[in-house]
Formats: C-alpha cells, sequence, structure tokens
C-alpha cells in the first residue's frame, strides 16, 4: 500500500481569520467536502466530535489541533490544513477542562481503521518539530505550505524522537 | 505476554501512533507485548483483561487496579523518553 499523500494545494490554507473553533472547523471540513475527500455528514461529524473528544495537542508555540471524525465518512485520505492570524482556543485532548492557543490546525481525514500508521507517524513527527511549526506558521501562501509540508508526508525515513 | 489497551476518542488515530511506539520501544528492550486498540468510553468494560492502559485522551474513569500511564507524551514528544520508561517498568513488574 502506497502511504505517499500528495496534498491539494486547495487545502493548505494560510493565515486564516476566524474568531472560533466552529467557524474555524467547519471551513476547514467544508474544503475537505469540496475537494471530494469526504462526505457530506464530515463537518457535522468534526464538530461533534471535537466537542466530545476534544484534540488541542499541548506543546510550546505554535501548538496544533488534529480535528478528525469516524473514517466511514471519508472518501479519501487527506489533510487540510490551515493557519491562524490570530490564534483559537481549542480544549487539550489530555485535560480537557484547559484550553490552549492552537495556531495551526491540522484536520486528518482517515479513511482506513488501520493501515495509516505511517502517515499518522509522519503527522506527529511534524507536530513534534517546533522548528517546522514556527515555518509553517510564517508562511503566506497554498505553495509555501506545500513546500514545507509535502517533504514530511513524503519522506521514506521515520524520524524516530 | 504484556497485554496494553491503547484508547483514544475513536479508537483509530492517536491511539495507531501511541500503540506503534509502545510496541516498537518494548520490542528494542526485548519485551514482548500486544497492544489492543479502543474507544475511550470502551475501556470500563474491557481493562479488566489487560496488565497497562495508556490513553491519548482524558480517562477519569476507574482502571480497577489496572496501571495506567497517560500517552500524550508519545504524540507530542515532550517527556517521551520518560512515559516509554514509565511503561518499562510496568511491564518489569508483572
Amino acid at each position: 500500500m502506497t502511504v505517499d499523500l500528495v496534498i491539494d494545494k486547495n487545502l493548505l490554507l494560510p493565515r486564516l481569520k476566524f474568531h472560533t473553533q466552529n467557524e474555524a472547523l467547519t471551513y476547514l471540513a467544508d474544503q475537505l467536502y469540496k475537494q471530494g475527500k469526504v462526505k457530506a455528514e464530515y463537518r457535522a461529524a468534526i464538530l461533534k466530535r471535537e466537542d466530545e473528544y476534544p484534540t488541542g495537542l499541548p506543546s510550546t508555540k505554535p501548538a496544533v489541533a488534529i480535528p478528525h471524525a469516524d473514517y466511514n465518512l471519508v472518501n479519501e485520505t487527506s489533510l487540510a490544513v490551515g493557519t491562524l492570524e490570530q490564534p483559537i482556543s481549542f480544549h487539550n485532548m489530555e485535560d480537557v477542562k484547559s484550553t490552549l492557543d492552537v495556531e495551526i490546525i491540522i484536520m486528518m481525514a482517515i479513511s482506513e481503521p488501520h493501515g495509516q500508521v505511517e502517515m499518522l507517524q509522519r503527522i506527529v513527527s511534524l507536530i513534534q518539530n517546533e522548528e517546522l511549526r514556527k515555518k509553517i506558521l510564517d508562511a503566506t501562501t497554498s505553495d509555501q505550505l506545500q513546500q514545507l509540508i509535502t517533504p514530511i508526508l513524503l519522506t521514506n525515513e521515520l524520524k524516530e524522537n | 505476554m504484556i497485554r496494553i489497551l491503547v484508547a483514544c476518542g475513536n479508537g483509530i488515530a492517536t491511539s495507531t501512533v501511541v500503540a506503534s511506539k509502545i510496541k516498537g520501544f518494548l520490542v528494542s528492550k526485548g519485551v514482548q507485548a500486544e497492544t489492543t486498540q479502543t474507544k475511550l468510553m470502551e475501556v470500563p468494560g474491557k481493562i479488566q483483561d489487560y496488565d497497562l492502559l495508556v490513553t491519548t485522551g482524558e480517562f477519569s474513569g476507574q482502571t480497577k487496579g489496572v496501571p495506567y500511564v497517560k500517552g500524550m507524551p508519545l504524540l507530542t514528544g515532550i517527556g517521551a523518553e520518560q512515559t516509554l520508561n514509565e511503561i518499562y517498568d510496568i511491564t518489569q513488574k508483572k
């Protein structure tokens, strides 16, 4: 099975201006839907899921959230990445009563319940790379985001932490 | 054989990464272990069959005496080594 994931530039969205989590999640889910990656119900599932099991990850700045929803609402495994001009408050996955100022949202649309280990590990290696996160946040165009993110998702050598 | 239950919101995404990191680490230490992924809400009904629980979301339920380690460091990388050592120590007490 191929694990290379080529991200559509239409799904790499820098410097978004949103004030609430719902606005940002709705927008990103809609972009995935427009590109045919997910079913119409995915948006509602993302919002519900974030409410029940938040996906803000505690880290140094800039913090990342990884919203995702049920695989049976996904047509094709994909990612939508949005960076935020102003941080948005997300609940902490590990401690749901606390909140984090999230500046990068990586919405994961995963179409298979298993067998996506490598892709997930690559996303995690991106999340663990503070320098890369800063560069992603600084990117102003979809092209720049693609140049930063694609090598991570295509690399053959997984970086272990 | 050490049985490890790894739980996250839907038992698919973050638990996949965490389970894979735990397995890789324990293999390198020569520890025989098997991981099972599940949803956080299904933990209470399954926990009694396992030697260790690791979660990436918040779990506030009872673990019925089963040791519990928070898996978030394995996702963020912050404190990952300490978490893996904690897991290793538990496998050695079993």
